[in-house]
């Protein structure tokens, strides 16, 4: 089922009563959810991910806008009408009751035509137990659970009732890093077992893009960009995007167009591309988009050689860069790397690694680069 | 070093210990002492004989059984209730947001109350004088009833103001308590089983009460011992002469017998005190052990 937000908005009153007015935690959003796909919702703490996931959820109503579930419009509707598993941070595991109880609560709820006899509800809770490979904890309290358990729980107790739409709030955030890539495999192993149409909030871009159909990338109340992970990746449509997306993360120049070049600092970094106007702008360059090349254009000071596992970086300098680290990171390949004593390093590019932005909207400026 | 450690440890205890044993385990032993000298005198020091003859007077006095019958009935009729009216103003409080403040203010009010103040306003409410009957009364007459003489009238009617009152004096410290238990229930259990499509009902009886069940065991417990030690808020409503009254308590009972106009007999007040201690202590112990035994059930 397709889940489809309607020039949705969501505008809170502002905590700090003085200043009074009203905070806009998500503004206009409209953009579709396929059928059975698993979504990321991405964007640092503060952007309304989690907002946007109540909105569906319908732990909270909307300001202004629509929001449909396979057609059928659920605005109103309220949270425990919707049809949705929604998966905490917290997991919200109630602790004084076992894991059997806990997966089987929200089937203790059913009533009328619903109502379930303790059998069904029984094997329902074991079904749902063994799909996250929990069955053999169903005596367990919670807090006799490790993290990685507890939350498997909490997406049993979230599946067992077969919703039309599950939900999940940074479900990954409170585990240890190993435990976290694991459980992502997981839950892309469960949505895809199950099918069901799934939305998952986080702020890690990397857990988002690795298992992800498509992500939608927010920002301050607003959407960014959605698309496929690997496109947004490739073609950000703004500065914003383009920082967000990518670790290391991208590399950003001040730069400038002139006379049909594109100049870092003295640099000509590219030439043969379509743009003619001269105007100031961003450039930022992937790290994988450097190659060293002793005859490249583009030369930084040398900082150092960094090796981790199978990926060799290498760390410079540039006084136009504007990387918050200060320091600018290219992953390269190991047979590329010459001579490393040298004060500097020369780069040529790859052009389809380098991203233009308009120095003041921040948009992207797409160019083409001329062959020969 | 170990031993240093351990002496060091002992010495910071020192000042606690001392205390503790000059103004509370001494005295707690003499009492034990006091109880089996037969007629122990604090003037000459002296007594006639050792033995049980104190527990066997205190258990046949009339005027402790008397005694004993009121502190059960207070305990048994103001502790259950306290706590389910302080639960159920609790809910009410932490589910309403306008006023909230001032509700909760009001509540507490007799808290930072005198006893011997709200003694009086009760006497107001319920005390037969010669110009009226009481504000109570003048409500049973509104609605037809016969005045009733709460304060020196039939014992029922003597026992429902000093249940009254009890409840409506510790009901400020439980709705404290428990408005704070269920502050604390973490918000998003609730978010859960909203989901979830949990009832109301459900909500409160699956979740919210055994989140707050140590809170309540607590209040329990302590409501328990309190009760059982009654007395300033009997003499508030029906004076000093608590025994002519028939509304005297326990601790009543030992004050009596300590200084009060029979008084002089420290010997039987401390067979009572030791009484009242073992019961204190069985009624705690069964306390503990149900709530334990809830405990792992759940």
């Amino acid at each position: 089922m397709n889940i489809v937000l309607e020039h949705l908005t969501k505008r809170f009153p502002n905590r700090n009563k003085k200043l009074g007015g009203e905070v806009t935690a998500v503004n206009d959003f409209d953009f579709e959810i396929p059928d059975g796909t698993l979504v990321g919702l991405l964007g640092p703490s503060g952007c309304g991910k989690s907002t946007t996931l109540n909105l569906i959820s319908g732990l909270e109503k909307p300001t202004e806008g629509r929001i449909y579930f396979g057609g059928s419009d659920v605005t109103s509707l309220p949270a425990q009408d919707r049809g949705v598993g929604l998966v905490f941070q917290s997991y919200a595991l109630y602790p004084h009751l076992t894991v059997l109880d806990n997966i089987k609560f929200p089937l203790e709820n059913l009533r009328g035509a619903d109502k379930l006899t303790k059998e069904e509800m029984n094997s329902r809770a074991l079904e749902a137990a063994k799909l996250v490979q929990i069955d053999q904890l169903m005596e367990r309290k919670p807090s006799e659970l490790s993290g990685g358990q507890q939350q498997r729980v909490a997406i049993a107790r979230a599946l067992v009732k077969t919703p039309r739409v599950l939900l999940l709030d940074e479900p990954l955030s409170n585990l240890d890093a190993r435990l976290r890539l694991q459980t992502r495999e997981e839950i892309r192993r469960i949505q895809r077992e199950t099918k069901i149409t799934t939305v998952f909030v986080t702020h890690d871009q990397e857990e988002a893009m690795s298992i992800c159909d498509l992500i939608v990338v927010m920002k301050d109340g607003e959407m960014m960009q959605m698309g496929k992970p690997q496109d947004v990746y490739d073609d950000p449509v703004n500065l914003f995007v383009a920082k967000f997306l990518g670790t290391p993360p991208i590399n950003v120049f001040s730069g400038k167009i002139k006379n049909g070049m594109l100049y870092i600092g003295k640099d000509v970094i590219l030439t043969s591309f379509d743009l003619t106007e001269d105007k100031d702008v961003y450039v930022a360059i992937r790290p994988e988009g450097f190659i060293p090349d002793p005859n490249g254009p583009f030369k930084c000071e040398m900082g150092r050689l960094e090796v981790m596992g199978r990926d060799v970086s290498i760390v410079s300098f540039h006084d136009n860069n504007l990387n918050d680290s200060g320091l600018i990171r290219s992953i390269v390949d190991a047979d590329d790397v010459t001579d490393l004593s040298a004060d500097d390093i020369r780069f040529s590019l790859k052009p389809h690694k380098v991203l233009l932005f308009d120095k003041d909207t921040q948009e992207r400026i797409r160019f083409e680069v001329r062959n020969g | 070093m170990v031993k240093t450690g351990k002496l060091k440890g002992w010495l910071y205890l020192l000042p606690a210990i001392l205390f503790l044993g000059v103004f509370m385990l001494y005295p707690l032993f003499d009492v034990f002492i006091y109880s089996f000298e037969e007629g122990y005198n604090f003037a000459t020091q002296s007594f006639f004989g050792t033995g049980i003859y104190n527990y066997s007077y205190v258990l046949r006095d009339p005027y402790f059984i008397q005694a004993l019958k009121n502190t059960f009935i207070i305990v048994i009729i103001t502790v259950p209730l306290s706590t389910l009216v302080a639960l159920f103003i609790s809910l009410g409080l932490s589910s309403i947001k306008p006023l909230r403040e001032l509700y909760q203010t009001v509540y507490f009010l007799p808290y930072v109350t005198n006893t011997l103040a709200v003694g009086l306003v009760f006497m107001i409410l319920f005390k037969k004088t010669a110009y009226s009957d009481g504000l109570v009364n003048m409500l049973i007459n509104l609605f037809g009833g016969e005045s009733v003489d709460f304060i020196t009238g039939p014992y029922a009617a003597k026992m429902f103001v000093m249940c009254f009152y009890t409840i409506w004096v510790v009901l400020p410290f439980k709705i404290l308590i428990l408005t704070s238990a269920l502050a604390s229930v973490p918000k998003v259990y609730y978010s859960a089983a909203q989901v979830d499509g949990t009832r109301p009902w459900r909500i409160f009886y699956k979740i919210t009460l055994p989140m707050i069940s140590p809170m309540i065991f607590y209040l329990v417990i302590t409501g328990f011992i309190g009760a059982f030690k009654a007395y300033s808020d009997e003499v508030a409503l029906f004076g000093t002469d608590l025994n002519s009254a028939g509304m005297n308590t326990i601790v009543g009972y030992i004050y009596d017998m300590l200084y009060g106009n029979s008084g002089g007999y420290p010997s039987y007040a401390s067979a009572a005190a030791i009484i009242l201690f073992v019961i204190v202590l069985t009624i705690t112990l069964i306390n503990l052990m149900v709530s334990k035994g809830l405990g792992s059930r759940s």
